[in-house]
Formats: structure tokens, sequence, C-alpha cells
């Protein structure tokens, strides 16, 4: 009893700890885990973008690549589903950034070109080496290239995670690969919902 | 390619972590300034330990221990059982307390005397062999939990609390073991009882190192989810860190058997040596 006593405060700090980033969340919680939303980009028209842009609405953020052969297309194909999904009756916007890691190739008019395809909600975004590496720092993700090939193309290592902050910018909720996109669409719709 | 300048460059700049290194380090000279004689080889250790803790939590490695399993796992070894192991190796108390400012050394005894018998108080629950033992291995258990590693991983704070919890338990365990010379706060076990519990933390160690090594399934999504330093099969990188669970974690529980048996039989052959010398004194 005496041992089980000692041993309450790990036991609290388990439970403390295991409550981390909110409850209720279909998708992964994450409030309070990762610093609100800020940044300065590149968009896809050719203008300076920063989370002021973003402001007033959901914003769902994503660093991948527009020559990326998988995981960035499905990516896309997904938080654009649930977009579409959870935006349905809801008076605030929902707006996604596709923040390109390879601004070697990724032009603003290839951006654009690119988040086209996926949906009208999806803004392409980019910027410096040491910028993308900051920001990607600030939500604990990274990136890193790889050796071209005789052709000078490259894969480039990426997070795979969609990070969702509300209208007020702050971090809610991230998507992993494993959530699906009816989890996305009811933790979108809560997060719109305030 | 990366120079060594950015190689020394902390990834995530910790100013309590630079400071407790740095002031650490700085004791211990101004100890032996003052006429400390620790001897070679356990100020040897003693930098060691302090300095490996550093290079694994304020270089350009803590990147890599943060988006590789593996260089996660050698992280936590360094600060949990390497580091600790080898300050607590040189036993450095003495030398220490010889840095201190005088008015600080008597601070135990002065106006600060109720927060130093707490804090004794908590200390000597914290070293009982069960609880010590006990907190060792449910750390490495605790952090490794999938859900709240992905939480450790993802928060920068909480990342560091891990960090904190490992280095400072790695201390109170090393510290209990290799416990020797004057008498003080730290309750003295016998050899065969600091055995036993270098023998008991094994096999939970053991056992969880080599599910990770054998697990068919991914356990710690959080390197996906935020990207791996660079590309390598995730199933690649857990193996290498569950055998870095496994392996070099329990190898210190022998080596620190044989240690404690060496000083067991030093102090045997010291006194023998004094019963010889008084027995010819007496001839």
């Amino acid at each position: 009893m005496t041992v089980l006593m000692r041993l309450l405060p790990v036991l609290v700090l388990s439970l403390l700890l295991v409550g981390c980033g909110g409850r209720g969340y279909e998708t992964k919680g994450i409030e309070g885990l990762l610093p609100d939303l800020q940044f300065r980009l590149l968009s896809e028209t050719g203008q300076e973008i920063t989370e002021a842009d973003m402001a007033g609405a959901p914003t769902v953020v994503f660093f991948g690549f527009t020559n990326c052969p998988d995981v960035c297309p499905t990516a896309m194909a997904r938080i654009a589903a649930a977009t579409e999904a959870a935006g349905e009756g809801l008076e605030s916007d929902l707006r996604v950034l596709f923040v390109s890691v390879d601004p070697g190739r990724d032009t603003p008019a290839r951006l654009a070109h690119y988040t086209g395809f996926f949906s009208e909600r999806v803004t392409g975004a980019t910027a410096d080496y040491d910028t993308l590496r900051a920001m990607t720092r600030r939500y604990r993700a990274t990136f890193g290239y790889d050796q071209p090939n005789e052709f000078g193309d490259y894969n480039v290592s990426h997070s795979s995670a969609m990070y969702v902050f509300d209208a007020e910018g702050r971090a809610r909720a991230l998507f992993r690969p494993s959530d699906s996109v009816s989890a996305m669409t009811a933790d979108l719709r809560r997060i719109a919902q305030g | 390619m990366i120079t060594l300048l950015e190689w020394l460059r902390p990834w995530e700049p910790s100013l309590p972590v630079f400071l407790a290194c740095v002031l650490a380090a700085g004791l211990y000279v101004v100890g032996m300034m003052r006429g400390a004689r620790p001897g070679f080889w356990p100020a040897l250790s003693y930098f060691l330990g302090v300095g490996l803790i550093y290079v694994v939590t304020q270089t350009h490695y803590d990147y890599y221990s943060q988006y590789l399993f593996a260089a996660h796992r050698l992280q936590h070894l360094v600060l949990h059982h390497l580091g600790p192991f080898l300050i607590a190796l040189a036993m450095p108390t003495a030398v220490l307390a010889a840095g201190l400012p005088a008015s600080w050394r008597t601070l135990p005894q002065g106006v600060m005397a109720p927060f130093f018998r707490v804090l004794g108080s908590i200390y000597r629950v914290l070293q009982q062999p069960f609880i010590a033992g006990f907190l060792f291995v449910g750390l490495v258990y605790f952090w490794l939990t999938p859900d709240i590693h992905f939480d450790a991983m993802l928060s920068l704070d909480l990342y560091w609390f891990m960090n904190w919890t490992m280095a400072v338990d790695g201390l109170l365990f090393w510290w209990l073991i290799f416990e020797r010379g004057g008498r003080g706060i730290t309750p003295r076990l016998s050899p065969g009882r600091r055995i036993m519990v270098l023998a008991a933390i094994m096999p939970p160690q053991i056992v969880l190192g080599a599910y990770i090594t054998f697990s068919g399934q991914n356990l710690f999504e959080i390197y996906d989810v935020c990207g791996r330093a660079f590309p390598i099969d995730p199933m690649l990188d857990q193996q290498i860190g569950g055998l870095i669970t496994w392996i070099p974690a329990a190898m210190m529980s022998v080596i620190a058997a044989v240690i404690v048996l060496a000083f067991r039989l030093d102090q045997e052959e010291r006194a023998e040596d004094s019963r010889t010398e008084t027995t010819l004194e007496r001839a």
C-alpha cells in the first residue's frame, strides 16, 4: 500500500500525459502540443502569403512536393474529399495550404497548376530552403533530398501529416495517413464549429 | 555536406540543458583548482559522461534523435544509461562540493534547512531499491508507449521533459549502484543487493527491446508522420532502435555488476592490507 502511494505521482503523470492533445477527436488531437499557425511564404500567385491571409477559417497545412509520386496526391485527394464533405452547410470556409518543400522545382505557376487539380480550397506556397526549414521545424516535421539521378530527378522525404489549425490559428488536430476521410470530415466540422 | 560548425550547433537549443552541462563541468574544474584530487580515471569518466549528454542533446545529433527512431534510442541510451553511469562511477560529490562557494555549502544547515529536509526525504524514497529499479525500467516503458511517445516527439516541451526525466532518473539509479566513500544520504546497499537490483532491471529491458525488434508492426508512427531524417525503411529503423533498447542497455547491468564486485574486492584487499600492517606493527 505504501509503495502504491509512493508510485501515485508516476501514475498521475501517466494519466496527464495520456490526456495530452485534447479529447474527443476521431483523428489525433494536438491541442497545446504544437505552436499556433505562423508563416511567411510565396503563394502560387507569386504574392507573399502569411497566416493573416488564413485568419477566420480553419486551415489544413501539408508539406509536400508536386513531383511526389504517391503520398502527396493521395493526401491531397483525401483532404479535398474531407473538406468538401465537411464544408457542406458550414458558414465558415475551410482552407488547405500545400507547402512545397521542393522550391528548386516547384515554381508558383507549377504549384497553381497542381493545386487546381484537387480543389479550389487548396492554395500552394513555397519559400527558400531556410524559411521552409524553420517552418517545418516549428511543426516538428522535417524534409530531405535524395541524390539526383542521371536525369536530374530526385526524391524528397517529407512529413505525411496534415496539421489542422482553427480559425484563430491554434493547432487542433493532426491527420495521419491512417485516419479515414470520414474521421477527418468529422473533426474538420468540429473544429469549424468552434 | 554538413560542416563541423553545423554539427556543433544545437538543432533545438535548450538553455537549461546547456547551463546544466556547463555548470557540471565548470564546478568540477573549480573543485580541482581548489585542491580536490579525484584522480585521472574518475575525472575522465566524469567529463566523458557530461560531454556525452551534451553531445546527444546540444549538437546536430539531436536532429537525428528527433527524426529517426534508432538515433532516438541511442540518445536515450546515453541520457539514461551511459552518461549518468560514467558520472556516478566518478563519484564526483567531493570535487563538486569543493567547487561550490563556501556559503553555499552551509545552505542545507541554514535558512534553507526545511527545504533541504523535504528534498532529502523525497530523495531517500526515490532511492529505495525497489522504487529506483521500478522507475528506471518504468520510465523506459512509459516513454516508449506508442501514444505517449507520439505526443512526446510532437511537442517540444514534452520532448525536453522526457529527456530530463531520463537523465535525472539515470543519475539517481547509477548513483545508488556506485555509491561509496563517505556516508551521505544515499542508502548504502550491500554489493549483493546492488547486483540483485542490476539483475532485476535486465529482463524487462530485454523483453521490451526484443518486442520492438521482432514486431512486424510499425509501432512508432510519429517518425512517418513527421518525416525521417533521411530515406530509410521504417521497419529497419525500428529494428535497429529495438536492438539498442535490448542489447547495450542490458549489457550495462552486467558491466555495472562487474564494477560493483571489483569495488568489493578492492575494499577487501585494502582491509586485508591494513590488518597485515597492524599485525606487523604489533610484532
